[in-house]
Order: C-alpha cells, then structure tokens, then sequence
C-alpha cells in the first residue's frame, strides 16, 4: 500500500560556515571570556512539527511563499532529509522530480541521460532502452538525441527530463515546480503527458505557483507558511485563503472549460 | 493499517526501525548493494568522462602508469643497485597497488561531497555512492593492470624460481606459482576495505572540510614511508644487521600489509603471515567502525553536504 505518514517532524539545518569550523576560533575563543560560550552551529529550522498523512489515491498541492518549507517538505516526503525530530515513514517508490538538470552530464548523449536517470528512479537499465524510442518520439528530440547534452538548450533539457520522467510509473510522484523552460505547444504536450502520470501514480504532492497547474493535477492543497502546515484542505478553499481570491477569477474561459468548471462571475466567491 | 487514522492524526507505526539504527545503517549497504546497475554505470562513466574526445581515451590510465613505473623503477633500482630484472617488477606492482590504495582515501574522503547535488535531489543509500568510488579505482586498477601483465611477460624468467632482491642478505622469495593466484582474493579483500574506508572518511569529511586536507598533507609521505620504490632489505642492506629496529618499526604501518598481501603473490614475493592477519583485523575493526559511523550519521549526510 502506497502511504506517507509524518509525525511531528522537524527538519533542522545546521550552518556550518568558516567562522565555526574554524580551529582558530575555538582555540582563541577561550581566551575571550563569555563571547565563544555557544559552541554549537547556528540552526535553521526550515520545518517544524508537521503532522499529515496522505494515503493512495491523494493529489495534495503545495503553495507558500518562497522560503516557506516547500522544497524541504517534498524533500523530507522523498526520504532525501529525515527528520531531525519526529518521524516520517514512507511506504512506496518515490520518483522525486526537483531539479531537471540534476543526474544529467553534459558530455554524454541524450540518450545514455535517459538510462542514467532512468536508474536513478528505481529502472534497470534493460527497461529503460525499451523506453528510449518512445521518449524521443514525445520529446521531439530527432537526432539530437545522439548529440552530448552540452549542445542542448535549456528547453530541449527540460523536454528530455519531463520525458524521463512521464514514461515510468512512480507510486510516489513529487513534483518540485520549475516546469517553465518549454514552450507552449510542448507545454500542452507535457501537460497531457502529466495529467496521464499523474493518473497513473498512487500519489502525488506537488509544489507550484500556477494555479493552473495545480487545479489541473491536484485537489487538496497544503498552505505552508515558515516552516509550518498554515491551512490543509480542499485545493479552492486553500487558494482562496492564500491568495486572497477565488483562482478562478482570472482564469481564461479556455483553462475553465478544459477543468470543467463554469466560468466564475467576479466577486461572486470574492474574499470567501 | 491506517484506515481509521483520520488525516491529521496519524498513528505512529511502529513496524519501521528508528534513523539511527543498525537496522537502517545495514539495509542501506543492503540496498545500495542491490543497486549495482546504478554503481557500475556511474562508476564506468567516471572513468570514460574523464578521457572523453581523447583519442586513447582510458589507454592514458595504462599509458601514464606504464611511464611513472618504468622511470621510477629504473631510477630507485640504480639508487639502491637492485638487479633490475626483479625490481622493475617490484616497483611496477607496488605501485599499481599503491594507486589503488590512494585512490579509495583520496577519492573516498570527497565522495559525497561531490555527489552532493544527486544527495540532494534524488533519495539513494549512500552505499551507492562510495561503492561508485571504488568500483572506478577497480576499473582504473585493472586498466593499469596491462602494465604488470607485459612487465611480468618480460621478465618471468627471473620471477619464476626462488630469488633474492638483495643478492648478500636478502630476504628468500619463493618465485611465481600457483600460489600466486592468492592475490585475487587479496584484491577482493582490499576492495571490501575500499568500502568501508570510503563510507568511514567520506561521512567524517563531510562534516569536517579540513580532514580531507590532512589526509592530502599526509599521503604523499606516506607513499615514501611505505616501501613501494624501496625495498624492506634496503633497510638493513649493506649496513648489517645493526638496524634491525627499523624492520620492526615500518611494520606498524598497516599500509605496508595491505600493499603486501596483493603485490607478493603477483611477482613471487614472501608474504608474512602476519601481514594477513593484520590486513583481516582491519577489515573486521573497520567495517564495525564504518557500521557505526552509518548507524549515527547516515541520515546527517544529506543535511552536511
């Protein structure tokens, strides 16, 4: 069974910089007096006491503003931080997408990026060669798939990674947002190809500030606000609290009639 | 199992072991162990990164190796007057040997700190990336290996009956045979040291960012201190038996068993028993070591690169 469930976790950083690893510091400070007392690194608590369970089944969007824990959230959900206090269990196969660019070389092909990354997400690489094919089909990569990725641009990049990434079958899906790179036509392409994955995949948490995106892949929503859980609930009811106004409002007609929603009158859910 | 919790409270399961503990520490060896797709892949494409649009590409290892050995060994060999058809062999080895042994503590020790955006991006038992480590320095190891098969082909005539380096009071070697093929499972011994060592100082270097510089200050003396391009009968060669102490005194550096137990059996050489029992307690004491460093630290790693 797919689950994640986190208990009073805390995720502390420690900062470590010249001044207090520094031998020097710490042979003069005793000379000093009262001033060195505090030996332990400086700590920054970019999580604290967070409670939630998600079970199978669950698409949870995460909004905050930028330094609110978000990335540390999905992080600590991926197994990459474990909680400094508290506990998290994670039951399942994570395909964590943070950073497109990160596991890629280079000076490789395409091609081997793929097999590279595809074994980072739990592949083998027998699996991954049969998706090959299909990948450059979707990414409308040709030939290129071939060319060492220092000749890409950043958004053919972006096309290999969202590639990769959409042609296996996560049972955990963590998406970091960062989805920017690529233009509009492959955009709808991906968004398509997402939606499909997303799906498939048992769960999903999501971190983004399009509300687009998130009403298209997510329905509950997670406000997180310095480190802590602000506001869980359904993904309208959170918006609306977070941004102060229905995210339907300044929707085109076009992204409502492919959400299915009717078209919002203003001020009609205004400050709901 | 959590179909009565309601969502904010979730129960506290029990079944998982704590962060810290032998449990987890053990499972993530297990699973990195079990990833060995992964590990190989990454660490061959180390290797033809490094020479990439080369035209020898990974030829270099074996190329550059086969230069330092012949001109070291020709020089050490006219310095200390050793017959040069069982030196260059000698030299030629020990330092083949000795370049894997460097590698897994100088390439060990940055481990995670270079793997630090695939530690922070992607969740995978740290294993992997040490055992990435050492499966390049074996990769590298048997590129350079070609070295010692042509020096061995040359000169098998002198390695193949028993020898003395030292033709007045030389220790005996009992020369080639079947008995060499003891320094496969050498080599597998000190791969599974490779391991451990990596894990131990990658964890202690990530923390402390000056120990990487230590150890770099002190390698290169202890590349002299072992005897790699000299030999132990140098030491108490034509000035007599008066200096017996410090045949006993370069024995408690464990670098020269490890190097022992893998060189001598490749060129015919003695090797003490004592040399692999020294070589066993380490690996015993290390990987226990290791182990504990895994069990308290394992979950810090991703917070300290």
């Amino acid at each position: 069974m797919v689950s994640i469930d986190v208990w009073n976790a805390s995720v502390d950083f420690p900062i470590f910089d010249a001044k207090t690893r520094s031998l020097k510091k710490a042979v003069l400070g005793k000379v000093g007096g009262k001033i060195g007392t505090d030996q332990r690194a400086p700590i920054i608590e970019a999580l604290h006491d967070i409670t939630l369970s998600l079970q199978e089944g669950d698409r949870v969007g995460l909004v905050g503003h930028n330094g609110a824990g978000k990335s540390t959230l999905l992080r600590m959900l991926a197994g990459i931080y474990e909680p400094t206090r508290g506990t998290a269990h994670i039951h399942g196969k994570v395909a964590p997408v943070f950073d497109m660019g990160v596991g890629m070389d280079p000076e490789i092909s395409g091609e081997e990026n793929i097999i590279i990354r595809g074994l980072f997400l739990g592949m083998t690489r027998k699996q991954m060669e049969k998706r090959i094919d299909e990948i450059t089909e979707f990414t409308e990569l040709g030939d290129y798939i071939q060319m060492p990725l220092r000749t890409y641009s950043t958004g053919m990049r972006v096309r290999l990674a969202l590639g990769v990434v959409t042609s296996i079958d996560p049972e955990i899906l963590l998406l970091d947002e960062g989805i920017g790179a690529v233009d509009a036509a492959f955009l709808d392409k991906a968004r398509n190809r997402l939606v499909d994955l997303v799906k498939r995949s048992g769960l999903l948490v999501f971190a983004s500030h399009s509300d687009e995106f998130l009403m298209e892949l997510c329905n509950t929503a997670i406000w997180m606000d310095e480190g802590h859980v602000r506001l869980r609930g359904g993904l309208r009811e959170v918006l609306t609290a977070y941004k102060g106004r229905d995210p339907y409002e300044n929707m085109s007609p076009e992204t409502l009639a492919r959400l299915g929603v009717e078209p919002v009158v203003p001020d009609a859910h205004a400050r709901a | 199992m959590h179909a009565t919790s309601t969502i904010d409270k979730p129960m506290i399961p029990s079944a998982v072991a704590p962060t810290r503990s032998f449990t987890r520490a053990i499972e993530d060896i297990r699973q990195g162990i079990a990833q060995r797709e992964l590990w190989a892949h990454l660490g061959w494409q180390d290797i033809k990164q490094r020479y990439r649009r080369s035209v020898l590409g990974p030829l270099w290892i074996t190329i550059s190796m086969g230069v330092t050995a012949l001109g070291l060994g020709i020089l050490y060999a006219v310095l200390f007057k050793h017959p040069l058809q069982q030196f260059l062999p000698y030299v030629t080895t020990g330092f083949i040997v000795w370049n894997f042994i460097n590698g897994c503590i100088t390439e060990g020790m940055s481990t995670f700190v270079v793997n630090e955006g695939l530690i922070k991006h992607l969740p995978a038992p740290l294993t992997v990336y040490a055992l990435r480590t050492v499966w390049r320095q074996t990769l590298m190891f048997l590129h350079n290996l070609a070295v010692y098969v042509i020096m061995v082909a040359i000169y098998f005539g002198s390695l193949d009956h028993v020898y003395q380096m030292d033709r007045q009071n030389g220790q005996f070697h009992p020369g080639l045979g079947l008995w060499s093929f003891s320094a496969i499972p050498a080599f597998f011994v000190l791969a599974l040291n490779g391991v451990w060592l990596t894990l131990l100082i990658g964890i202690i270097s990530t923390r402390y960012r000056d120990i990487p510089q230590v150890i770099n200050s002190v390698i290169q003396l202890a590349f002299y201190l072992t005897p790699i391009v000299w030999s132990p009968d140098d030491l108490f060669g034509s000035g007599g038996s008066n200096r017996t102490w410090a045949k006993v005194i370069f024995q408690f550096n464990p670098l020269y068993h490890f190097v022992q137990v893998l060189r001598a059996p490749m060129i015919g050489q003695h090797v003490d028993w004592w040399s692999w029992a020294t070589v066993g307690g380490i690996t015993v004491l290390g990987w226990a070591l290791a182990l504990v460093a895994m069990r308290n630290y394992r979950a810090r790693v991703s917070y300290w690169v």
